[in-house]
């Protein structure tokens, strides 16, 4: 059965090389991508991206900047409603833990966290859209807000828990009530964490297009209230992307470049916070 | 007591404010103080598990909301919804499976595709490359993982679908024109055009976590294939593959998750034609595609819960494939965070 350890080595190069194949495989096309958008994207952009509204089809010019608007409006609502709930979830699941209770929320959330975006956007249609009478910026944001949730409550939960225990004893043992001990001592040591959880949230809702389908609809104009169709850049991109015109296309991979620069801006952050962890 | 002293020290805000409040309290009457904290106390009890018992009333909505608008078509069509071919949103009929193949077919090659692949460079990262190349090929592949889908499919549809269209395929049809896989016309937009960027979506997802996995094998387990004489790949073999398969099984089928729930990527580049044939070449069509092109356009009662249904398929496939997977993956590094600790 043995075999020469020149034939052992000769198949430990190779398979070496090969792995070192497979890995450049893995990088080439994001990297392909990742090249394209950025060229295509400088090439695209304008200041009137940044300031106009798109023009109708066959007009030169025109921009994002009611998508952009519509952007931030959606993701600070749904932050409204998403954040709180997977902090103070975190909270309890870090404070009342053990419990039949808090497994049962761990798992919903870990359900939550896997179901397909465009799910969610199912769900506040039939809960926001079927109700109301009509597509609005609210079910959109709301729907978003169901994906921060998990993400949000995960993080949260992990940095907490990090916080040594012996620092909230300390602070149990001076006399300090328990809510203020968790709100000051124990969340407050783990603000950075809990920061690189909001920000991944943000990041990732930030670029979520399914939800939005048929909650926000999307609008090509200036969106006028929360309760009316709103646009958003990600269903922006994907109706001038598959639309036939070469403008709105340039229009698209500008945006792309926007949405990119913006999410990366992001996940380094919450990297640079997420790599100061806890520290006493 | 040295090292206590210390951490008092440093957080210097906490400890503070904590004595202040003792300090004045000392004066007042202890009850008072005491039962405001018990009644904050209680408070804070109920906002928590208030905001933590919504978790599981969105998930219950959701359950209920999708069984509930998809009821009208579940009572209706039974079976036949799964079996049938037919979908006529004018004439009423509504039969999904071209788009179960669609997302069948698409979602297991990409998968097929994208699993050695990631395996490899996983293990590249892990085991292979010097520490500090793999420690930056690591983030940087999650950092591409985080690019939004619809970017995916807006780089498919413009760069990709037509590359597809003036070289590969025609390449295929002429060499393998003779399998029932590459017959067709070149449309570019095809199923192909969907597995591959499945495959190119799916990948970074398997390989962080597969890397994860490969991590968490401890190190005494590669130090005895060492040092029994084994070369690197004969240990990767011996010691680390064995260690983690389960839990790179859970990768994977992780990975088929998201594939099987992709909408926007897919959507753009796979044609959205509801038909059933065995060429890669001809448009496909999927569940979460057929949802997000005619959901807001939904031209009766019937036709909206025909689509609902889809979305409740969608959602029990998904559930069930993250529950296998997260269970793989909890198995191995559950036990090697005992075991290398």
């Amino acid at each position: 059965m043995m075999r020469s350890v020149a034939w052992r080595n000769t198949k430990n190069h190779l398979m070496t090389a090969l792995m070192l194949a497979a890995t450049a495989a893995v990088l080439f096309p994001l990297l392909l991508i990742f090249v394209h958008i950025v060229k295509m994207g400088i090439d695209s952009l304008s200041v009137d991206f940044f300031t106009q509204i798109p023009k109708p089809t066959g007009e030169q010019g025109g921009g994002m900047a009611n998508g952009m608007l519509g952007s931030l409006i959606m993701i600070g609502a749904a932050s409204l409603v998403g954040l709180p709930i997977g902090i103070f979830g975190a909270i309890y699941l870090t404070e009342y833990g053990g419990s039949r209770m808090s497994a049962a929320i761990r798992f919903a959330a870990d359900v939550l966290s896997g179901t397909p975006s465009i799910i969610t956007g199912l769900v506040a249609y039939s809960l926001l859209v079927v109700p109301m009478k009509g597509f609005s910026a609210m079910a959109g944001a709301a729907a978003l807000g169901m994906i921060m949730v998990p993400i949000v409550l995960r993080t949260t939960e992990e940095q907490l828990k990090m916080v040594p225990g012996t620092l909230r004893e300390a602070s149990l043992a001076l006399g300090v009530p328990l809510w203020r001990t968790s709100l000051k001592v124990t969340l407050r040591s783990a603000t950075s964490g809990v920061l690189t959880g909001i920000l991944l949230a943000i990041a990732r809702v930030a670029g979520e297009t399914a939800p939005l389908l048929f909650t926000a609809l999307g609008n090509q104009f200036w969106g006028k209230s929360l309760f009316a169709p709103m646009a958003a850049i990600p269903l922006q991109i994907f109706t001038f992307a598959i639309s036939p015109y070469e403008d709105w296309h340039r229009l698209a991979w500008a945006g792309a470049l926007v949405l990119v620069v913006v999410m990366f801006t992001l996940s380094l952050t919450a990297r640079y916070f997420g790599r100061q962890k806890y520290r006493i | 007591m040295q090292q206590r002293a210390e951490t008092g020290k440093d957080c210097l805000p906490f400890t503070t404010s904590a004595t202040d409040r003792t300090e004045q309290t000392v004066g007042k009457p202890r009850t008072v103080d005491r039962e405001k904290a018990i009644t904050g106390d209680r408070i804070f009890k109920w906002m928590t598990t208030g905001f933590a018992f919504s978790i599981l009333i969105i998930l219950g909505l959701m359950l209920f909301q999708m069984a509930g608008e998809s009821w009208p078509a579940l009572k209706q069509f039974g079976w036949q919804f799964v079996t049938g071919r037919d979908w006529d949103a004018v004439q009423g009929h509504f039969g999904a499976l071209p788009y179960l193949y669609g997302s069948v077919v698409s979602s297991v090659l990409a998968l097929l595709l994208a699993t050695p692949l990631s395996i490899g460079a996983a293990i590249f990262i892990t085991e292979i490359a010097p520490k500090r190349l793999g420690s930056l090929i690591a983030p940087l592949v999650e950092l591409l993982a985080a690019i939004p889908s619809v970017i995916y499919g807006l780089w498919g549809v413009l760069v990709m679908a037509p590359w597809l269209q003036s070289t590969v395929e025609p390449f295929l049809i002429e060499r393998f024109g003779f399998l029932p896989f590459f017959q067709g016309a070149p449309y570019g937009v095809s199923m192909l055009a969907a597995v591959f960027i499945l495959m190119i979506m799916v990948v970074p997802i398997i390989t962080s976590i597969t890397r994860e996995v490969l991590l968490a094998v401890p190190q005494s387990q590669k130090e005895a294939a060492i040092a029994l004489g084994a070369t690197r790949w004969e240990t990767i073999m011996m010691a680390v593959l064995p260690y983690g398969r389960s839990g790179i099984m859970g990768a994977a089928i992780l990975g088929l998750g998201r594939a099987v729930g992709e909408t926007m990527a897919v959507t753009m580049v796979i044609g959205n034609a509801p038909q059933i044939s065995a060429s890669l070449l001809s448009p496909a069509y999927t569940m979460p595609s057929v949802i997000a092109n005619e959901f807001a356009e939904a031209v009766s009662k019937l036709h909206t819960a025909a689509l609902m249904e889809i979305g409740l398929m969608l959602l029990v496939v998904t559930l069930i494939i993250n529950a296998l997977a997260r269970l793989l993956i909890w198995g191995v590094t559950k036990d090697s965070s005992g075991g290398a600790a």
